[in-house]
């Protein structure tokens, strides 16, 4: 039962990988994968050696750490406030409303976005109402990337609130009790009980994200982004993208194996650290 | 419980915070449906747009009567029910073996699906094994490279694992083989794992549209994100798209065609989300479930 799932792995997950010396090749397609010469690391020079490359790994680093600084903590914070709902009929419907978003593509939200923030969009209707200008939300490079971290978190914040929730549920019950007969309130109930058993979560969750450093929502940008917003949402694999399209393959390689090898190193290292800090307590595997 | 009247006034404050935040994550889908059904004039108005004033249902007739839209629904559903049953068929296949204590290399095998997760090749090696594998414009290309994934196959393992060994003991005692203890044992007290395994897959079949942006590059094979993704954002081409050259009916603004299109491909999930949103929330549980 075994051998055909092994085989579609290896074809499917582990074929590509090895298709990654093309990054090390000047491929033509016409010579195939192995026909083609080989380069070192040539293809590699010349993609730092470019001027939009470097600028592409620092858009998606700028992008990266904002979302995580500002939406990271959202679906903790979320998970809080759900918490402390005593009508469960009315937590449930905010619940199901919160993580709606999460399931439409970027198509979608990003068509919906665009109307909204555009011209005729009901945004630029209060900036009218307010006596200003009409802003160009979605060509100006400050509010472009606004816009990206307040739409990201809106999308996923209800949704990465679930398995906080999970968490919460599984805190003992005594926990509180004991807290209580101490004298200790609501607050610091939350602030010496909820939140550090909630840290062994973020840590697992904030790794995973780590990994994803040099992602930073590709479906998001791609369905939102114009050539006007270029110079600070060009990202990774937009990049990528963008020569594969142009039909550079071995620089299309070469920029997604470096994206993957930084992930990879990021998400290993970081488990291995989380252990080490946490003697061998926390950590995702 | 006794409250304090901090505690008392945190509660009815969170309880408005929290109306707000839900509210707002509902609105853009209230917006984008009012307008879809505003005549033109109704939609340029300045103003939220919670209903539409003045009702036309002109747009969703332009959307439902453009070939384009019938064929890319059609071959999304394709793609949604193929790919859901291949990925269900594959990934309970793959995660029996890696369940099963006995299983020879067991640990190396979970180690091969599990890296998957962690490093890929990327987008230009899948686009030529796609392609080299003779798959480009057909619907295997959209359906078999995600078929497995790693993610699938460890919840599904895990499941297989929490039930108890004793019934696989006695099936083997009655003579059962590996693969009748998979399909007649365990699938069938598998099923809240499956079905959230399922209307994930299938969501994310229904969502997709990358791959069809690199595999399909013949219309008629053409997935219903892709004709979207043309005419909301490629906005200057869209009258094209909808074939549109009777200049006496351009005066029905973009918006509301846009509006509508995106309504027409939403309706399937906001159909269903009510009724399967706890396999979603359980399937994340799951998922959380460390090892």
């Amino acid at each position: 039962m075994a051998l055909p799932v092994l085989v579609y792995i290896i074809i499917f997950h582990y074929v590509p990988m090895v298709g990654l010396v093309i990054a090390f090749k000047d491929y033509v397609m016409s010579d195939g994968v192995f026909g083609s010469a080989w380069v070192g690391w040539a293809n590699f020079a010349r993609l730092f050696g470019s001027n939009d490359f470097p600028v592409a790994i620092r858009n998606t680093l700028t992008i990266s750490l904002l979302r995580l600084t500002f939406g990271f903590f959202a679906p903790v914070v979320l998970a809080l406030l759900l918490n402390e709902v005593r009508q469960l009929g009315y937590k449930r419907s905010i619940q199901t409303l919160t993580y709606l978003p999460h399931f439409f593509s970027w198509v979608i939200l990003g068509g919906i976005f665009l109307m909204i923030f555009g011209s005729g969009g009901p945004i630029n209707g209060v900036v009218k109402l307010l006596g200003a200008k009409p802003v160009n939300f979605l060509s100006d490079d400050v509010w472009f990337i606004t816009i990206l971290v307040v739409t990201g978190i809106w999308q996923g914040a209800g949704w990465g609130a679930i398995i906080y929730l999970a968490s919460l549920s599984g805190i003992s019950p005594q926990l509180y009790e004991a807290a209580t007969i101490d004298g200790a309130n609501r607050w610091r109930q939350t602030l010496h009980i909820t939140i550090p058993c909630l840290v062994p979560t973020m840590i697992t969750l904030f790794i995973l994200s780590l990994g994803g450093i040099l992602t930073a929502g590709f479906d998001q940008i791609y369905n939102l982004y114009n050539p006007m917003v270029y110079d600070v949402a060009d990202i990774v694999d937009t990049y990528v993208l963008r020569r594969m399209m142009g039909l550079d393959l071995s620089l299309a390689t070469a920029a997604g194996m470096f994206k993957g090898v930084v992930g990879l190193v990021l998400v290993v290292g970081s488990n291995v650290a989380a252990r080490k800090l946490s003697k061998g307590e926390q950590g995702v595997w | 419980m006794k409250l304090s009247r901090g505690e008392k006034l945190f509660g009815a404050t969170n309880v408005v915070v929290l109306g707000a935040v839900a509210l707002l994550c509902l609105y853009p889908f209230v917006y984008t449906l009012s307008i879809s059904l505003s005549t033109a004039a109704e939609a340029n108005r300045d103003g939220f747009h919670f209903f539409p004033r003045d009702i036309s249902l002109v747009s969703y007739r332009m959307v439902l009567t453009n070939p384009n839209i019938v064929t890319g629904y059609m071959n999304t559903l394709l793609r949604t029910v193929l790919g859901t049953s291949l990925t269900l068929a594959a990934t309970c296949i793959a995660a029996y073996p890696l369940s099963r204590r006995e299983m020879p290399h067991r640990a190396m095998l979970t180690f091969l699906v599990v890296f998957t997760m962690l490093f890929s090749g990327g987008m230009v090696p899948a686009y030529l094994l796609v392609k080299n594998l003779g798959m480009i414009n057909t619907v295997w290309a959209l359906t078999v490279p995600g078929m497995i994934t790693a993610f699938n196959v460890i919840i599904v393992k895990n499941f297989f694992q929490s039930l108890p060994e004793s019934l696989v003991e006695s099936a083997r005692l009655d003579g059962a083989g590996e693969w009748t203890i998979l399909f007649r044992l365990y699938l069938p007290l598998s099923k809240p794992v499956l079905a959230t395994v399922a209307l994930w897959t299938a969501v994310g079949h229904w969502n997709a549209w990358f791959d069809a942006l690199l595999y399909i590059t013949d219309d008629r094979k053409q997935v219903l994100q892709t004709f979207l993704q043309r005419i909301v954002i490629e906005s200057s081409t869209q009258m094209m798209e909808l074939g549109i050259t009777d200049t006496s009916i351009v005066q029905f603004t973009s918006e509301t065609i846009k509006a509508a299109t995106i309504i027409v491909t939403i309706l399937p999930i906001i159909c269903v989300y009510p009724f399967v949103q706890k396999y979603f929330v359980k399937g994340i549980m799951l998922g959380g479930v460390k090892g």
